[in-house]
């Protein structure tokens, strides 16, 4: 459901339903104080099941803000601590193969809900840019043209913030295997297939299993 | 140095960097905020004048008084209008029609100042003062707290004006007209609120 004032459009619109609701009461009043009485009760039980409904409906898919020319390819990457991954890296090649790519990776800004709550952040930011650094240090290494934001503590919303800057024809989400990730836990990346209008490509990266390939 | 100790002394030299989301426009989201202050507000108005109506049982309106329901009406349909023709207004910014925007404002500011006049004319024509009795100071201080708002919208709406027959807005920016529209709707709706519950029930 949207906020009746998040714009001039949606503000104007609550004047109109404000003024059926009030003109109905006020009408069926005069006519009787019971009735009048019983189409309030009516009108805002309506609007009490409208407004329930409203929040059980999925919401509008976003799509980007622009699509890449041809030949041209806009790749978002959302990861956390896999964003230095071999597995993450090897798709990103994989996925610029043949194509002018820009490459913009997203780490979000992690905090725990008291942190989030009273506003105290840095500390998450800059954790969350070490590891960007760290990892678009990587990425260059390797010849990957890519620039890195820390984003929103939310993986969704961060993406969607991203998707009105930077635009992209496909996104990669990067997460630990199914049992150790939070993410998936959430319903992260079913959730962005259900909530942008972009392909989506889930990455596993294996950490541990990664570490163990290097001792050997 | 850890990345806590870094963010630390970077922020020693200046204040951090504004994390901005594009949840909604750091402009609207103010005036959300403002408004939902707002709201608080004309709630702790409404308490007491259902206090009074109900639970102290007093008649409305305190006789032998009458409320001018006609000139009140008349004033709604003035506002509720005037909702419309900011709406158009922005609309026509939308579309890169200047001469809508300006002569939308114009008519706009038009009717709330014909709101604000006739509602001060009333006052001088109701015959009770706020200092008398619970009914009086409930009437004055919710009518009065609205005409407040209104004025407050004008002076917002006056300042978008200026800007709109100085040339400024544009077909992607605007926010100066949406930022006051939204809240001139805001003042609507609580005056058909106000006018339904205080002249009407």
């Amino acid at each position: 459901m949207r906020n009746p004032f998040k714009s001039e459009a949606d503000a104007f619109r609550l004047v109109l339903v404000a003024l059926g609701y009030f003109g109905l009461i006020v009408i069926a009043a005069a006519i009787n104080k019971w009735l009048g009485l019983a189409v309030f009760a009516l009108l805002t039980a309506l609007a009490v099941g409208w407004i329930i409904r409203a929040r059980r409906e999925p919401p509008q898919m976003t799509g980007p803000i622009r699509r890449s020319a041809p030949g041209e390819r806009r790749i978002l990457v959302i990861a956390n601590e896999t964003v230095g991954g071999r597995m993450l890296r090897e798709e990103i090649e994989r996925r610029s193969e043949g194509y002018r790519t820009h490459v913009l990776v997203v780490s979000p800004a992690l905090n725990s809900p008291l942190r989030h709550w009273v506003s105290d952040e840095d500390q998450a930011r800059a954790a969350a840019h070490e590891r960007l650094s760290h990892s678009l240090a990587r990425l260059s290494d390797e010849g990957i043209d890519a620039r890195g934001e820390v984003g929103d503590g939310e993986p969704l919303q961060a993406i969607e913030d991203a998707l009105r800057s930077f635009g992209a024809d496909e996104i990669i989400i990067s997460t630990h295997p199914e049992g150790r990730s939070q993410w998936l836990e959430r319903g992260v990346v079913t959730g962005a297939r259900t909530r942008f209008d972009v392909p989506i490509t889930h990455v596993v990266v294996d950490l541990e299993a990664e570490r163990e390939d290097v001792l050997r | 140095m850890s990345a806590h100790a870094e963010a630390h002394d970077a922020h020693a030299l200046h204040p951090p960097e504004a994390h901005r989301s594009s949840r909604v426009e750091p402009a609207v989201l103010g005036m959300l905020l403002f408004i939902a202050s707002e709201i608080m507000l004309f709630g702790s108005f409404f308490t007491a004048y259902f206090f009074v109506r109900v639970n102290g049982n007093a008649e409305w309106p305190l006789p032998p008084f009458e409320l001018p329901k006609f000139v009140a009406g008349v004033n709604t349909a003035i506002l509720v209008t005037s909702s419309f023709t900011i709406h158009w207004a922005l609309q026509s910014i939308k579309r890169g029609n200047r001469a809508g925007l300006q002569a939308g404002l114009v008519l706009t500011l038009a009717l709330g100042v014909t709101f604000l006049l006739t509602q001060i004319r009333e006052y001088s024509r109701v015959g009770f003062a706020p200092h008398d009795g619970a009914f009086g100071t409930i009437f004055y201080g919710l009518t009065g707290l609205h005409g407040a708002h209104v004025f407050v919208g004008l002076t917002l709406l006056t300042f978008a004006t200026i800007r709109a027959f100085r040339g400024h807005f544009s077909v992607a920016h605007h926010a100066g007209v949406e930022v006051p529209g939204i809240y001139w709707h805001f003042v609507d709706v609580m005056w058909i609120v106000v006018y339904t519950t205080v002249y009407l029930l």
